[in-house]
């Protein structure tokens, strides 16, 4: 009964393992195959090590190097990238098929955070030719309320002049740095509500026809960008000028917004996912056109102010009021350096006078993505600065500590240094798996040859043991290929095929300590279990130190090295499985049957083949010997069946039996015990 | 295999037995001087690095018409002189050509000639360059790896077996193994990449293995060793390595198996490449773990448990006790063998019948 209850627990098991599998391929987006690393599937893999002179890097920063990679590729268009740390100094880039070089160097390039001035503000999408043509039909002082009561935070010149009510409300549609301001810790709360500024400037006729922030619709790229230039083009020669009109006299000077920068900041498109993409290589010198990180809104900005250095430290906490204590509202504290705070204070010196024309923001920007667009009331010096968001819509803690996260990254200027760049292709691996598998094939017939060879019958034993452990470790590796992200690399093939014979190794254990129980005299049933309950210790004793040694490989190892420890600890618990649930059952089971029962010559457990001839007293200190067990029990058995007959028959069983082995059944052990005690009386006597 | 079978039982039975504890020193010295010319080889040779610990430039070319290795030296000497280019043939139409550190534009220049000379597109060359540090960045973890594996295996055998001596032995066993597959490595001059790191350290736990399932019958035949004085330690732990001898050389053969058939594929069919690398380390480190397993790990242990002086003591009860039977069986006419039965001498349904009661002594030395 218990054996098959067993193998019933364990057919479930496959059961659930492939009928999850196969629920998730039907009705979900799953696979019946594993996913597969690199090396078999072909790419390209690159290994960074990032470095930030003279200071160390935290595990967040990491993260958030991470993040900001993965911003990068996903928006380059690469699908499947993997991005991962490995050994909490390095981060593996895995792109499937052949990146290009600028796909490459982009992933490389080192972010940048810098603080710019805000020159003007719109929302995401790119100029509508119809709203142009309307707008050039309509007077320049067009109201545009319309716009501004969708509620879409789209907001350009006269209609950003909504204020922080429009701002603020715009925040909760992802805008948490939007209607965000600075304080000083020490300023008057009254500061808020300021308004958004609108442009100014030559530029300021055309700017509303910026202001739809969904994407054109009807309009070939050509057509808007021909909007784009002539709204662009101020001085209508036909051409975009690259030099500003008059020389700016400050960073806030909208005088940088030339008509070239006008142009791109019409296209600029962020609502297209391809435009977050971030990646470095600004001119700090220059105005930058820039997309908000979640692509709500678009910028121009002024020349950079402060770099990232300037910055000392960022964290995330709760608001203190003037009275001193501390309110529910999350805050970004922001720390600068001694250098760095004397700059803060000049621009807030200047931003503050900015606030009548409403131009009195700073963007932060990471990775020419602005990540944050506080405005400023009153100059901030003391260099510590509280980026709040307005009471209508307060920050949450998540967006503190993402914004704190940020700041706290780009004051590091991390770079990272290429470790290795490993290209594979695709048919280089398709051909290594196959051959990979090709070998786990000849590996699993030689096992199964020479379990035949050694153990007869047996052999098939090792052979479905075998095969279950093979289906088991399948469909683990694809169901944690579609959990955890698990890819099989050829690190981990091999893994899988070295696997076969440590798993047969449990198996020989098992078979040998059972041979040596049949080699002690022991009934087939008993040796069966004897040899289980000791075998079972050694397996589950060997099979710890190698989960230990995979455990301990995972946890600190880098690169091919973790694929490898991966496989390797799957299979040793697929081991331990195997043996309790299909292989010991399985041999409980057969030894009831009469091939192995009967110890047969092909079992694999035939007494007289493992030499279990064992001597039989035949009292007073003569031992006779040579005869098996198996052929005492055929002798038993026909004794057994003549006594029965000869019962029948009204007569007796031949008195020269050994009492004891008139009974067929009897263990072969015990029967020398009871042949040996009955001599032992009859001496007595 | 009809003989192995019977090989196993004589070795089970102790009518076959190989003294492998008792002439321990000469296994110890064996295995010492092997490890110090391992050593000496390892400094003085020194291992072969891969391109991942020398750093340099790589080259793939796939599909290509020839695998003619000369071909891609020919076009390095154009592009830079005095270079040796590290070719080796990956599957059935691939090249990998591996250089030193390269500038960009001759990378370029080099990918092109490569693509001529082996009638391929440009396309189907790839570059890339692998930094010298990775491969020591790997290795350092291996490192530290290893140092922590070692310390919780020992932990763990220490509580598994309550004797101490049992992980020394093991450790001391894989020490062994460790030092001579890197010995054999810098002997041969096989390349070291971080595949191969990968499989070394898997033989760190087949090692343990193939040891833990001799221990294992080693402590079942000692159990409660003090308790009687047919046999001493050293007598039981030599009939466990004797009985485990075909389970071992089974679990051996059966492990080195698929290792070689990855070898196997990997050397003929697929040329260098990880699963090559792996299967090369492994199947030298099974071998010699095998060997260590029976022929340094017990006698090992029994040769530290011997410093016990429980031990001690019982060894020298027996052996007297022993001495007294024979010489008493002697005086009586007795063979020798009667009397000192060893740690296998007593079998299930046997019966010694008469041998087996208290002997008078003669009179002459009562």
């Amino acid at each position: 009964m218990r054996p098959l209850r067993t193998l019933t627990a364990l057919l479930f098991l496959l059961v659930l393992v492939y009928g999850g599998l196969g629920a998730n391929s039907l009705w979900g987006k799953g696979a019946m195959t594993p996913g597969l690393a690199l090396d078999l599937e072909g790419g390209t893999q690159l290994i960074l090590t990032p470095s930030a002179e003279g200071a160390q890097i935290s595990d967040t920063q990491i993260k958030e190097a991470i993040r900001i990679m993965r911003q990068r590729v996903n928006a380059s268009g690469v699908s499947e990238a993997e991005i991962s740390s490995q050994g909490g100094t390095n981060i593996v880039v895995q792109l499937p098929g052949n990146p290009s070089q600028e796909t490459i160097d982009l992933v490389q390039s080192a972010a940048q955070l810098r603080f710019r001035a805000v020159l003007t503000e719109a929302g995401p999408g790119q100029i509508d030719p119809a709203a142009l043509q309307e707008q050039q039909d309509q007077s320049d002082g067009a109201t545009s309320g319309d716009q501004g009561s969708s509620g879409d935070q789209a907001s350009s010149g006269q209609d950003a002049t909504g204020g922080s009510g429009d701002e603020a409300s715009a925040a909760p549609s992802g805008g948490t740095v939007a209607g965000a301001h600075a304080r000083a810790p020490e300023d008057d709360p009254s500061a808020e509500g300021t308004d958004a500024p609108p442009a100014e400037g030559d530029e300021d006729g055309e700017q509303p026809t910026d202001t739809p922030s969904e994407q054109p619709q009807g309009y070939t790229q050509e057509e808007i960008e021909e909007a784009a230039k002539q709204a662009a083009d101020t001085d209508g020669d036909g051409t975009l000028s690259d030099t500003p009109a008059t020389d700016p006299t400050s960073p806030s000077d909208t005088a940088w917004i030339t008509e070239q920068v006008m142009y791109d900041f019409y296209l600029l498109d962020c609502t297209d996912p391809a435009n977050l993409s971030g990646g470095g290589g600004d001119d700090p010198e220059q105005p930058l056109v820039a997309c908000s990180q979640e692509g709500d809104a678009k910028y121009i900005l002024g020349p950079t102010e402060l770099e990232g250095t300037d910055v000392a430290s960022a964290n995330s906490a709760l608001a203190t009021n003037e009275q001193g204590t501390v309110t529910n509202q999350y805050v970004v504290q922001l720390n600068f350096t001694s250098a760095g705070g004397e700059k803060f204070k000049e621009v807030t010196q200047r931003l503050a006078t900015l606030v009548s024309s409403g131009q009195n923001r700073f963007a932060i920007v990471l990775d020419q993505l602005v990540i944050s667009a506080p405005s400023v009331d009153n100059v901030i010096a003391g260099g510590q600065a509280e980026i709040s968001a307005p009471p209508t819509a307060p920050f949450t803690q998540d967006q503190t500590i993402a914004l704190a996260n940020q700041l706290n990254y780009g004051s590091l200027p991390i770079t990272f240094d290429l470790r290795s760049q490993e290209e594979i292709s695709a048919t280089l691996g398709t051909e290594q798996l196959e051959r990979g598998i090709l070998a786990g094939l000849i590996g699993l017939g030689l096992v199964v040859i020479y379990s035949v060879a050694q153990y007869r019958g047996l052999a098939i034993v090792t052979l479905l043991s075998l095969v279950v452990a093979g289906a088991l470790t399948y469909g683990s590796i694809t169901a944690l290929s579609e959990l955890i992200g698990y890819r099989l690399s050829l690190a981990g093939v091999a893994g899988l095929i070295i696997a076969i014979g440590i798993t047969a190794d449990s198996f020989i254990v098992y078979f040998e300590r059972m041979r040596d129980e049949v080699r002690e005299g022991r009934r087939l049933e008993d040796a069966v279990e004897l040899g289980w309950s000791r075998a079972r210790r050694t397996i589950l004793a060997s099979d710890a130190v190698n989960l230990l040694a995979a455990v301990v490989l995972y946890t600190l190892a880098v690169g091919g090295v973790r694929g490898f420890a991966f496989t390797l600890g799957l299979t040793t618990v697929i081991d331990v499985i195997v043996v309790m649930m299909f292989t010991h059952p399985m041999v409980q089971a057969l030894v009831r049957t009469k091939f192995f029962g009967d110890g047969h010559r092909f079992s694999g457990l035939d007494p007289v083949h493992l030499g279990s001839t064992v001597p039989i007293y035949r009292g007073r200190g003569r031992v006779r010997t040579g005869e098996s067990i198996a052929e005492r029990r055929r002798a038993a058995e026909l004794a057994a069946a003549q006594a029965a007959a000869e019962r029948d028959e009204g007569g007796s069983a031949d008195g020269d039996d050994p009492p004891g082995s008139a009974d067929g059944d009897d263990p072969p052990g015990s029967a020398d015990g009871s042949a040996l005690s009955s001599t032992g009386r009859k001496g007595d006597r | 295999m009809a003989s192995f079978a019977k090989f196993g039982n004589d070795l089970y039975s102790g009518r076959r037995s190989y003294d492998i504890v008792g002439k321990r020193r000469v296994y110890f010295i064996a295995g010492l001087v092997i490890m110090v010319l391992c050593g000496l080889l390892l400094g003085f040779r020194g291992l072969n690095p891969g391109i991942d610990f020398r750093g340099g430039s790589e080259f793939t070319v796939s599909n290509t018409q020839t695998l003619d290795q000369s071909l891609a030296q020919t076009a390095l000497d154009e592009v830079v002189s005095d270079q040796v280019a590290r070719v080796s043939s990956v599957g059935s139409s691939t090249v990998r050509v591996q250089t030193e550190s390269l500038t960009e534009e001759q990378t370029a220049q080099l990918s092109e000639l490569l693509a001529e000379a082996y009638g391929t597109t440009p396309e189907d060359v790839t570059s890339s360059f692998v930094g010298p540090t990775w491969g020591q960045d790997v290795t350092g973890k291996a490192v530290q790896g290893l140092v922590i594996f070692l310390v919780l295996v020992s932990v763990v055998m220490t509580l598994y077996f309550r004797r101490w001596t049992m992980a020394a032995g093991a450790l001391i066993a894989l020490l062994h193994d460790m030092v001579i597959t890197a010995g054999v490595y810098a002997l041969v001059g096989f390349e070291i990449t971080p595949a191969t790191v990968i499989g070394f350290l898997t033989i760190l736990g087949y090692s343990l293995y193939d040891t833990v399932v001799v221990f294992d019958k080693v402590r079942e035949n000692t159990d409660g060793v003090t308790e009687q004085t047919r046999f001493t330690y050293a007598e039981g732990a030599n009939l466990a390595v004797n009985q485990t001898l075909v389970r071992s050389i089974n679990t051996s053969v059966v492990a080195v198996l698929p290792v070689a058939s990855i070898l196997f594929v990997g050397a003929f069919l697929l040329g260098a490449g990880t699963l090559r690398d792996i299967a090369l380390v492994l199947f030298i480190g099974m071998l010699v773990g095998t060997f260590s397993s029976i022929f340094i790990a017990t006698p090992m242990q029994v040769a530290l448990y011997h410093r016990n002086p429980v031990i001690k003591e019982h060894n020298e009860k027996v052996l007297t006790l022993r001495e007294r039977r024979i010489s008493e069986a002697e005086a009586e006419g007795l063979p020798a063998a009667s009397v000192a039965t060893g740690a296998a001498g007593l079998r299930a349904g046997s019966h010694r019948g008469q041998q087996a009661q208290p002997r008078r002594r003669p009179k002459s030395k009562r």
